[in-house]
């Protein structure tokens, strides 16, 4: 992902400091926006919104007790709402802007775009191409779709026992202190056009390292006859650049589209809110069991729809890459639903359709993270493995550790998530049929392959998986103490009873 | 008068149906119910949940008969419902004290 509106900011600092427009218009002639990829971007935004309303809705109320299908639905629906204009806000701002503070910087964004301040219609923001530009409103209300289904994920995990009130209170801290610095410290880097160094893009670089230190550089590049001391100074530059970065980017993880971000994120806040709630009255005892099968597999279809709009969305292009995308999310889904209902058939004796459903789900998240990293081989490897590892989850673990994970928020995309993510690091290498990492930093606009080392790369996807993990869980830790004491976590027990469908709404999914 | 209650697999329904109608039923009132008997339900999974379901899904019937019709009825139900397997049902007979037609006020047999 990529976002710096260099060009935007350069004419605000040109305007800012009395310097002449065509300045800033000679690094706008460089990258140059396509409507194709504008379409691309605007119609993956509207699938994502189809993968939240209805699918998650129907995968999760077909899951349920007839008595709290509405309570889910309604929390799915106003989670929605509620983070897509906390978005407008701060989040977008909180999540992909620079703070001016270098020590948050890292991990928090800045407040700079509150209520979308200086993001118009005419703005750009870079893609994964040099000189390739999408406008910054459609990277706008592509995140803000992925920030509204994230933590709606969480439902799943305190279904049918979580107060409404608690529940929007529990989303909005979460929101605003796991998911938005999670987003920032993955995603936010400077852009592929921010790697050229060269005379041709001294706006942008002077907009990045100061005016005085771009011409330093250079020169110096000039001056330089050597490739080492070439390389000298391009590294120089490059590890200015990424001073702007966010943590975990810097670290060289890979999260394609947002198996940190979105899944481990949401999968361990599950767990959290499992935990810290305690087990529903009848859980082991009474028949919990779904309502409506065939809600699930409708809901399931949807999200494999608005998934293809969500991973192969997040390359910001239509290109190969993005037909890449979509084949490894399609392979992914199919062999961990065979691979789910394969290990059902052989160790419970059925094939279920819950099972197959699922494991399309476990299969999809685990891929979110390698889908434009690897290749398609990798990616049925990877869904295999996520079919048998999270059918393991929320068969055995869950049963061991004895929580109440209602839906299997934790077993599906928590353990899918750090599946991908440390999947993501293996499959990604070039001998293995995938990309590689691509370097970004140049004297031109050519970039090259980054050589691939095993240990490296695993030891920043470990990382990102241990900070994702412990940041959120912490941060729902403390979200769930100030609902305690604020709303209270929990419906009352004969109303949980009742179902939530009646106490905190007020109506019946059927008459 | 009698009054039979029998309890059956539900896909035998129609196959009793028609037999009770060859034999000159005309009333029938049917029910969906669930229990069990010596059949002891089935097992149900749900991702890592199992759930043991005690209760099987049977139909109701519920006739009433003439004195000298009830052996007839009873053949019928139990030669068409039967598969020989375990949870074919029961038929259980009772002494009918009266019936009533509501729309004509007539009584005993001839409310039947």
């Amino acid at each position: 992902m990529s976002f710096q509106l260099f060009t935007k900011r350069l004419a605000l600092a040109a305007a800012g400091f009395g310097l002449t427009p065509l300045f800033a218009s000679a690094a706008e002639a460089a990258a140059t926006v396509n409507k194709g990829d504008t379409t691309w971007m605007l119609i993956a935004t509207c699938m994502v919104v189809l993968m939240t309303i209805p699918g998650l809705a129907l995968f999760y109320g077909g899951l349920v007790r007839a008595k709290n299908v509405l309570s889910v639905l309604m929390q799915v629906l106003t989670v929605f709402s509620v983070v897509s204009i906390l978005w407008v806000i701060y989040g977008y701002s909180v999540a992909f802007s620079g703070n001016a503070s270098a020590a948050l910087n890292p991990f928090f964004g800045g407040l700079g775009k509150l209520m979308l301040a200086g993001v118009t219609p005419a703005s750009e923001i870079g893609t994964f191409s040099k000189e390739t530009n999408i406008p910054e409103l459609a990277f706008v209300i592509f995140q803000m779709t992925f920030a509204c289904i994230t933590p709606a994920l969480i439902i799943g995990a305190f279904a049918e026992r979580m107060k409404f009130s608690a529940v929007l209170l529990f989303m909005v801290l979460w929101f605003t202190f796991a998911y938005l610095p999670m987003a920032h410290m993955v995603w936010f880097w400077a852009g592929p056009d921010a790697y050229t160094l060269s005379a041709d893009n001294l706006p942008l670089i002077s907009s990045l390292v100061g005016a005085d230190k771009a011409k330093q550089l250079l020169d110096a590049l000039a001056a330089a006859t050597t490739d080492d001391a070439k390389a000298a100074v391009l590294g120089e530059y490059g590890s200015l650049v990424n001073a702007a970065n966010g943590y975990l980017f810097n670290l060289g993880a890979l999260d394609f589209a947002g198996g940190t971000v979105v899944h481990i994120n949401a999968g361990v806040a599950g767990l959290v809110c499992a935990l810290f709630l305690g087990k529903r009255v009848g859980y082991g005892r009474d028949p919990i069991t779904p309502h409506n099968l065939t809600f699930v597999l409708a809901g399931v279809g949807l999200l494999l729809f608005g998934w293809y709009g969500f991973n192969a969305g997040s390359s910001l292009e239509a290109n190969g890459l993005t037909a890449l995308i979509i084949l490894n999310s399609t392979l992914a889904a199919a062999a961990a639903a065979l691979a789910w209902t394969g290990g059902e058939w052989i160790f419970r004796g059925h094939p279920s359709l819950l099972g197959g459903a699922s494991g399309a789900v476990a299969g999809l998240v685990a891929i979110t993270p390698a889908c434009g990293f690897v290749g398609p081989g990798a990616a049925i490897l990877i869904g295999i493995a996520a079919g048998f590892i999270c059918l393991w989850a929320v068969v055995v673990l869950k049963a061991k550790l004895g929580y109440d994970d209602a839906l299997d928020v934790f077993g599906v995309h928590g353990i899918g998530g750090i599946l991908g993510a440390l999947l993501t690091g293996v499959f990604v290498n070039p001998a293995l049929g995938g990309t590689g990492v691509t370097d970004y930093l140049a004297a031109g606009t050519s970039v090259a392959t980054a050589a691939y080392s095993f240990s490296g790369q695993m030891y920043a996807q470990i990382m990102a998986v241990i900070v994702a993990i412990v940041w959120t869980a912490a941060v729902s830790v403390i979200a769930l103490m100030i609902c305690k004491a604020v709303t209270g976590l929990r419906v009352r027990e004969q109303e949980e009873r009742e179902g939530l469908d009646l106490v905190d709404h007020g109506e019946r999914a059927y008459n | 008068m009698k009054f039979i209650i029998a309890v059956i697999k539900p896909f035998k329904l129609e196959e009793v149906r028609e037999a009770l109608g060859a034999i000159g039923i005309q009333g029938i009132t049917v029910t969906e119910v669930r229990g069990h008997g010596r059949q002891r339900g089935h097992t149900e999974f749900y991702r890592g949940a199992e759930y043991t379901v005690s209760f099987v899904p049977k139909v109701k019937l519920e006739l009433a008969v003439d004195e000298h019709m009830a052996d007839k009825v009873i053949e019928a139900i139990q030669t068409t419902g039967q598969t020989g397997q375990i949870g074919d049902g029961k038929i259980f007979v009772l002494p009918l004290e009266q019936a009533v037609r509501i729309r004509t006020g007539e009584s005993g047999t001839a409310a039947l």
